[in-house]
């Protein structure tokens, strides 16, 4: 091999070792500091994938144990062995597609429905009336009292979780002027917009101050305007130290603002754990590459595709992206981006599906 | 408790601010108070007529008859030939006038001249004539007591017996039938309109969701507990308003109107039919918020009550079985039977008809069955109020039902 094409090599392959590094140090720093930081955007701009990234620990405590629930209508299994844990100050995705058993688990949870077997403990206690007090719900079936006023109706909400109204109505001022509602504080909930409504209803989820917060499908009908604030305000919830349950059959939502997920399929756990994890353990084996042709036939590989100006390379199993990479480099290929595929959390569902197939 | 007394509190403001509320509460009072005016005005209308005619002439072919002045003041004027007491009809000096043919006697015939149309509803002076004639032929036959007493041959007062052989009160006949009807149907109109409310109450919060967010806050024990409460204070509040202003306008119309000095309300008739009241309150409130949570509209819900308001409102049709027979069978069992118990006691108490080992049985069925169907009903509520879409089937009820 000619010197002049190893010694290119070698400065090739340091250069992407050193980029690896500060790619490596530069996403520890994002995770820690931002958690609205799309995994879909980093698959792109780095070529370590999220998978194998340090998962944080959780030095938080507990807010919510769920152990073994099962729960049945007719004979027919709607939650079967459901486990997980929440910790303070995460924000935890609960994944499925519709009639999984989300509703249901989260209905449990509230003591909305009493669990066949199980058992299920917030902030340590097991569910009473009062811990019902400490959680926040807003359902995925929207809706309110039409003919109450704004005030009124958050109000009642908040006092029935035990808040005094005098600190209840304060408090629903202050939300009220936060999202820029306070001009309709004394319309009749009937008279504002779908959007507002959902606004107005989830701060009736948060206006008592819970420490666990329940939301199934948050942004489900939300405009991209109402979509940001209420963000915005989860976010600002997490870094208050509470607990927020994000249930979706929209698994991109959750994929960009949760820390950890629970995927359950037909009543039981699919998945449960960190998000990076789960994308780690679900790697497909595949890198992303940006060139302009790829011979056919190299070492390593067992087949591609083009997807759009990417070409998606299947390892054959023997080899690592690094010995891929060098393979290009050998044959003169320019690699103008070169990435380990990620698949997204919805891929992974579908695959989970059908291995339970 | 806090959370009972808020929801309470809640459902008691929405109820009272309800038009369909304000407007049946006051509707009883406006009621009587037009009724009242309707009588004063007729009345009015009526007072000139009656003072100007009081005069019936008669013409007698049997020279056996002489003038007469009837016990209610109508007077019976001799003339002397048709004619002219024809021109004294047509000037409205007399109100008709009869003559009396020769072979009275043996036919008994009165021929009545008239100005009323034969469809006219008029005056019926049959009996002041038959008083005049009856006075006349036996004027000479028999003394003056016997002759009263033919002309009124009887002047009517009703004892009640009980079973025991003693009189069973004193009340009088206004009370008797009266009473019972006016409380029957005021009762009944309370307890369906509130307990209607109720059903509403639930439905609504099933339809709009926003029955979720609710339950996540309380459990179904405590907001059915709550919404009864708080409902049925609306429907006392509305009972009282009732009772409190017809008993003002009756002391303030008896002035006017004879019979309303002799409407009393006795404490003890009062008393227990604010009990059938609150009971049968209790009852059809557990029945229909049972009811509420079942259907996916309130619309779908509030068709439906009529399977517990049909057989509540029965005594009302038959009245008649219950009033003419207080004590028959019939107005026993239906004074047992808990759905008609409430309504059928009401009108039964104002008579005193019902024996006290009946009320107390009748009282511990009716309480039986308001534990009972409350108990359900949360167990109900708790199962189909978050059942949205779908209806549940009545097997899928009657399984819920039975589990309770």
């Amino acid at each position: 091999m000619d010197a002049t094409l190893v010694a290119l090599l070698t400065a090739l392959g340091i250069a992407i070792l050193i980029r690896i590094a500060i790619s490596r140090h530069k996403r520890k720093s994002d995770t820690d500091k931002d958690y609205q930081v799309s995994t879909h955007n980093l698959e792109y701009d780095t070529i370590v994938p999220p998978a194998i990234l340090p998962t944080k620990p959780h030095t938080g405590q507990k807010t919510a144990m769920i152990s073994n629930v099962c729960k049945s209508y007719n004979g027919k299994a709607v939650v079967n062995n459901v486990s997980f844990d929440i910790y303070e100050g995460e924000s935890f995705g609960m994944v499925g597609p519709n009639g999984a058993g989300k509703t249901t688990t989260i209905r449990m949870m509230m003591d909305i429905v009493k669990p066949d077997s199980g058992e299920i403990y917030l902030l340590g206690e097991p569910l009473n009336e009062e811990t019902k007090n400490l959680i926040g719900y807003l359902p995925e079936e929207r809706g309110l009292y039409r003919k109450s006023t704004v005030t009124n109706t958050l109000t009642y909400l908040a006092t029935l979780k035990n808040m005094e109204t005098r600190l209840a109505k304060d408090r629903a001022q202050e939300f009220l002027s936060h999202s820029d509602m306070l001009a309709h504080k004394d319309k009749n909930i009937e008279e504002l917009s779908k959007g507002m409504g959902q606004i107005i209803q989830f701060i009736g989820t948060i206006l008592h101050d819970p420490q666990v917060i329940v939301l199934d499908e948050p942004f489900s009908g939300l405009d991209p305007v109402n979509s940001k604030l209420l963000k915005q305000m989860i976010l600002d919830l997490k870094s208050q130290g509470k607990s927020v349950i994000l249930s979706s059959h929209m698994m991109n939502e959750v994929e960009t603002m949760c820390d950890r997920v629970l995927m359950i399929n037909k009543g039981v756990v699919a998945l449960y754990g960190n998000l990076a994890e789960i994308k780690s353990r679900y790697r497909n084996n595949s890198v992303l590459v940006d060139c302009d042709h790829l011979p056919k036939n190299l070492p390593g590989i067992s087949r591609y595709t083009r997807i759009k100006d990417l070409f998606e390379i299947t390892l054959d199993g023997t080899s690592s992206p690094q010995d891929v990479l060098s393979t290009l480099v050998t044959n003169g290929i320019t690699v103008n981006r070169f990435e380990i595929s990620t698949p997204s959390l919805e891929d992974i569902f579908i695959q989970v599906a059908k291995e339970g197939r | 408790m806090r959370k009972v007394l808020l929801i309470l509190r809640r459902e008691f403001r929405e109820a009272t601010r309800r038009t369909s509320y304000i407007l049946l509460t006051i509707s009883i009072p406006l009621i009587a108070i037009l009724g009242y005016g309707v009588y004063e005005l007729i009345q009015l209308l009526e007072e000139p007529s009656s003072e100007q005619v009081d005069k019936i002439g008669f013409v007698d072919n049997t020279s056996m008859f002489h003038d007469y002045s009837s016990p209610l003041g109508l007077e019976f004027t001799s003339y002397e030939d048709e004619e002219k007491a024809k021109d004294d009809l047509l000037a409205d000096e007399i109100m008709e006038y009869i003559v009396i043919p020769e072979d009275y006697v043996s036919t008994g015939t009165i021929i009545r001249f008239t100005m009323e149309t034969p469809l006219g509803s008029g005056n019926d002076t049959s009996q002041e004539t038959e008083g005049f004639l009856l006075t006349n032929l036996l004027e000479e036959q028999v003394d003056d007591e016997i002759l009263e007493r033919v002309e009124v041959p009887m002047v009517l007062a009703t004892l009640s017996l009980n079973e025991d052989g003693e009189l069973a009160g004193d009340s009088n006949e206004f009370d008797k039938f009266f009473l019972p009807l006016v409380f029957g149907v005021l009762f009944t109109f309370s307890i369906f309109f509130t307990s209607g409310f109720l059903l509403q109450s639930v439905a609504e919060e099933k339809e709009t969701r926003v029955i979720e967010i609710i339950l996540s806050s309380v459990s179904s024990r405590q907001l059915l507990a709550g919404k009864v409460l708080g409902l049925g204070g609306a429907g006392l509040l509305q009972v009282l308003v009732w009772l409190t202003s017809l008993r003002i306008f009756s002391q303030v119309a008896s002035v006017n109107i004879p019979a309303l000095e002799e409407l009393s309300l006795p404490i003890d008739v009062l008393a227990f039919g604010i009990l059938y009241f609150i009971a049968g309150y209790l009852l059809f409130a557990a029945l229909l918020a049972g009811l509420g949570s079942i259907g996916s509209t309130a619309r779908e819900s509030q068709s439906w009550s009529a399977i517990f308001t049909l057989p509540a409102v029965a005594p009302l049709w038959l009245n008649f079985l219950i009033v003419s027979n207080p004590e028959g069978a019939f107005a026993r069992a239906l004074t047992l039977f808990p759905l008609t118990a409430p309504i059928t006691a009401m009108m039964r108490i104002p008579s005193h008809s019902i024996a006290p080992w009946e009320l107390a049985l009748s009282l511990f069925i009716l309480g039986v069955s308001i534990i009972l169907s409350m108990w359900i009903s949360a167990k109900v509520l708790r199962a189909f109020l978050l059942m949205y879409g779908k209806r549940p089937s009545v097997r899928e009820i009657a399984k819920c039902v039975r589990q309770a």
